[in-house]
């Protein structure tokens, strides 16, 4: 055994300079027109070797190290907690979650700009997540094209501004509209494929959305993007200096007080605040709703919820398409934020970055993946000497979960009736 | 006349580009046939193969070696090496843990490693494309001067015949081999396989070491062919692959070679007819609708749902 322990360790240590070494020990840089290899930082090389002994040491003494982490739960002293009662429990997430709402709704009036804008940004990706929330963690069907339907919010928003002159208001029904109305042209012919087909069929779609945007030119601007994508207006009262549009009043004249451009950004913020909080609210509906059951069910066991009746098109389908509407929703609020919009901000990592939020939070809890979506887009921006290493730890952090913790760190409970014991 | 020798230049460079893919895709095909999973890392594994025979070759030059086959057989030999080792640890740590689960848990973990390794490479070597050396230049010309020539480089017959060598030898491997019959004994039966004595996480690795190898050598190729490379091309490339790995019918190896040679063919008809632009779009829209109608593909046998 131990003779067997030291090879395979050997080996795993070789394997570990082996694709370690070659790609972080060179640089390979550019000078004029030829390339010249460089060595690394000798603090590079040494990592890379201290890497390789470490391989070498966990895997000696795997079972070791193994057996003592199989005894670290007994010293968590939350372990043996016994599970809230179901009552209490829901009293206070209700209680919790009024408390959060109210104070955000106060929240930015206390704090710089920039950070209202950040929570702005936030909260779209709050709104992403939970729409893609619906479509992988409780009907099951990877969409990793999930950009494409973001995309769709922002593009029919800024396009009809630019040539049309629609306001915000008006556009934002007609973009989350449109949004679910791809998700069902699209849905219709490929939600017959099994998981993993679907998954790449909805990143071929997502791919030839944001080619065609960059290729349209003459429609869409190609990668130079669409500007000046209108604000949002109260009722008629624009929040710029001037007032751009006849008939419209300004906020700051109408109320009698100084100009101020973070009102503007508050008022985004707030209704993006809004429509976060209707996203949840909807969604909270529908999974107790029979559909919501039948989403869950058919991610469950194909085959035995279609034996039980349920049309396996129909529930698919109206998951599909409800997640593109909350997409199409967040790309509106994104483009009035942005002002501008371009193809670049429509890409494959983007549906990625909406899924890893979704797989951190826990597929299928609420909570849990609004707290992603928090840390995920606020983290990089504490930690700005991170921030580069950011997709790096995304994609372990993937892996990591996938292995340990495949629920999420704070998985779905569902409301349920207990027995009581007869007395 | 000139017609058909824009026709025949359009069709060779569609090969050359279509035989490269076929390369990848049997690294798709293998592990789907296998554990019936996709190995979206696969295209990463592909680009860190690019990444190291670059390295090589600069290292070479470096030292003062000219000759060509060297050149080309040390980086070879190095990017299969440390793609096929990545294709192994790669398997142990992303793959292997997650066996068995539902079928979208090792989906999103290899989407995870698959972003993971874009950012290994993005952050040791930079996220600009850095210019890849020909090594092999010349070719014949055909028709007259004054009109269209059509070319066929030697490093497009280069890429060709190594493609057909590497194809010959994987397939004989898999035919008469021992671990080859393994292999496809594992991939008709998993269980009965363990059963019957044959290691079967090996088998397993050994198809993940394969696929990574072969990855390398189109790596090298394209890196030539294309004059550049960055940490991203593996994204696209992969998902190519994998589209000529659904065209032949996916968990089949000729199958795979017949679908990246009919992918490379209408992707370079396509920036030769209609424009460059739209060649991955062909290629998107060629996917979806083999899904849809024959997601069996070419030679694909069909899957029997099991209750």
């Amino acid at each position: 055994m131990a003779a067997h322990n030291l090879k395979h360790a050997l080996f795993c240590a070789i394997v570990t300079l082996v694709i370690a070494y070659p790609i972080l020990g060179f640089n390979l840089v550019a000078s004029g027109t030829d390339i010249i290899l460089e060595g690394a930082k000798t603090r590079t090389v040494i990592l890379v070797l201290l890497a390789a002994v470490a391989v070498f040491l966990f895997q000696l003494f795997r079972d070791n190290v193994m057996a003592l982490l199989g005894k670290a739960p007994a010293l968590n002293p939350l372990a043996n907690r016994q599970p809230m009662e179901q009552g209490k429990r829901l009293k206070l997430e209700s209680i919790v979650l009024t408390l959060i709402i109210v104070g955000a709704l106060f929240w930015p009036f206390f704090v710089s700009r920039g950070a209202v804008d950040l929570a702005t940004l936030v909260l779209i990706y709050i709104m992403l997540a939970l729409g893609l929330n619906v479509v992988v963690g409780l009907a099951g069907l990877l969409d990793l094209g999930y950009v494409a339907f973001y995309a769709v919010g922002a593009y029919t928003f800024a396009l009809l501004s630019q040539y049309y002159g629609f306001s915000f208001w008006l556009a934002l029904p007609l973009g989350a509209l449109l949004a679910a109305l791809f998700g069902l042209v699209l849905g219709f012919p490929v939600l017959r494929l099994r998981g993993d087909y679907l998954a790449i069929v909805t990143l071929g779609f997502g791919e030839i959305i944001r080619i065609l945007l960059n290729n349209m030119t003459s429609l869409t601007g190609g990668p130079n993007g669409i500007g000046g994508i209108p604000d949002p207006t109260l009722f008629g009262m624009e929040f710029g200096r001037r007032v751009k549009e006849e008939g419209n009043t300004s906020f700051h004249e109408t109320l009698g007080i100084a100009y101020s451009s973070e009102h503007k950004v508050i008022f985004l913020y707030l209704i993006a605040l809004v429509l976060a909080v209707i996203t949840a609210l909807v969604i909270r509906r529908l999974m107790r709703m029979p559909v919501g059951r039948a989403w869950e069910a058919l991610r469950e066991d194909e085959i035995a919820a279609r034996s039980l009746g349920l049309s396996r098109t129909a529930v698919k389908l109206s998951a599909f398409t409800i997640g593109a509407f909350f997409a199409g929703f967040a790309g509106t609020v994104f483009a009035s934020k942005q002002g501008f919009i371009s193809p670049e901000s429509f890409v494959f990592l983007e549906s990625a970055i909406i899924l890893a939020i979704v797989v951190l939070g826990g597929m299928g809890s609420q909570i849990g993946v609004i707290l992603a979506a928090i840390a995920v887009t606020t983290l990089p921006e504490l930690a700005r000497e991170f921030s580069e290493y950011r997709m790096l730890i995304f994609g372990a952090a993937m892996v990591l979960m996938m292995v340990w913790r495949p629920q999420g760190l704070l998985p779905m409970r569902r409301t349920h009736i207990e027995l009581k014991a007869q007395e | 006349m000139q017609d058909l020798l824009y026709f025949f230049q359009q069709l060779i460079n569609g090969l050359t580009i279509g035989s490269t893919y076929a390369l990848i895709a049997i690294g798709y095909t293998m592990v789907y046939g296998i554990i019936g999973m996709i190995n979206f890392a696969h295209g990463e594994i592909y680009m860190i193969g690019a990444y190291t025979a670059l390295i090589a070759i600069t290292g070479l030059a470096a030292l003062g070696i000219a000759w060509l086959p060297v050149i080309l057989i040390v980086a070879l030999v190095c990017a299969m090496i440390v793609s096929s080792s990545m294709g192994w640890a790669v398997e142990r740590v992303a793959y292997r843990p997650v066996r068995g689960r539902h079928r979208l848990i090792p989906l999103i973990s290899a989407i995870g490693m698959s972003i993971f390794l874009q950012n290994y490479v993005h952050l040791a070597q930079g996220s600009r494309n850095i210019g890849f050396p020909a090594l092999i230049e010349g070719g014949f010309r055909f028709g007259s001067a004054d009109s269209f020539q059509t070319s066929i480089s030697y490093m497009q017959i280069t890429i060709f015949i190594t493609t057909l060598v590497c194809m010959t030898l994987l397939s004989l491997f898999i035919s008469r081999s021992r671990i080859g019959r393994a292999c496809r004994a594992v991939s008709q039966d998993l269980g009965m396989a363990n059963l019957l004595g044959i290691d079967t996480n090996r088998i397993i690795s050994a198809t993940f070491i394969i696929g990574a190898a072969l990855a390398a050598v189109a790596g090298l190729f394209l890196g030539m062919y294309y004059g550049s490379i960055d940490p991203l091309f593996g994204f696209i490339a992969g998902l190519k692959a994998f589209t000529a790995a659904v065209l032949g019918g996916i968990g089949s190896i000729p199958g795979a070679m017949l679908g990246g040679l009919i992918l490379g063919v209408a992707e370079s008809m396509t920036s030769g007819y209609l424009s460059g632009e739209y060649k991955d779009v062909v290629s998107f829209g060629l996917l979806i609708l083999i899904l849809l109608f024959k997601p069996t593909g070419l030679l694909g046998k069909p899957e029997v749902e099991k209750i």
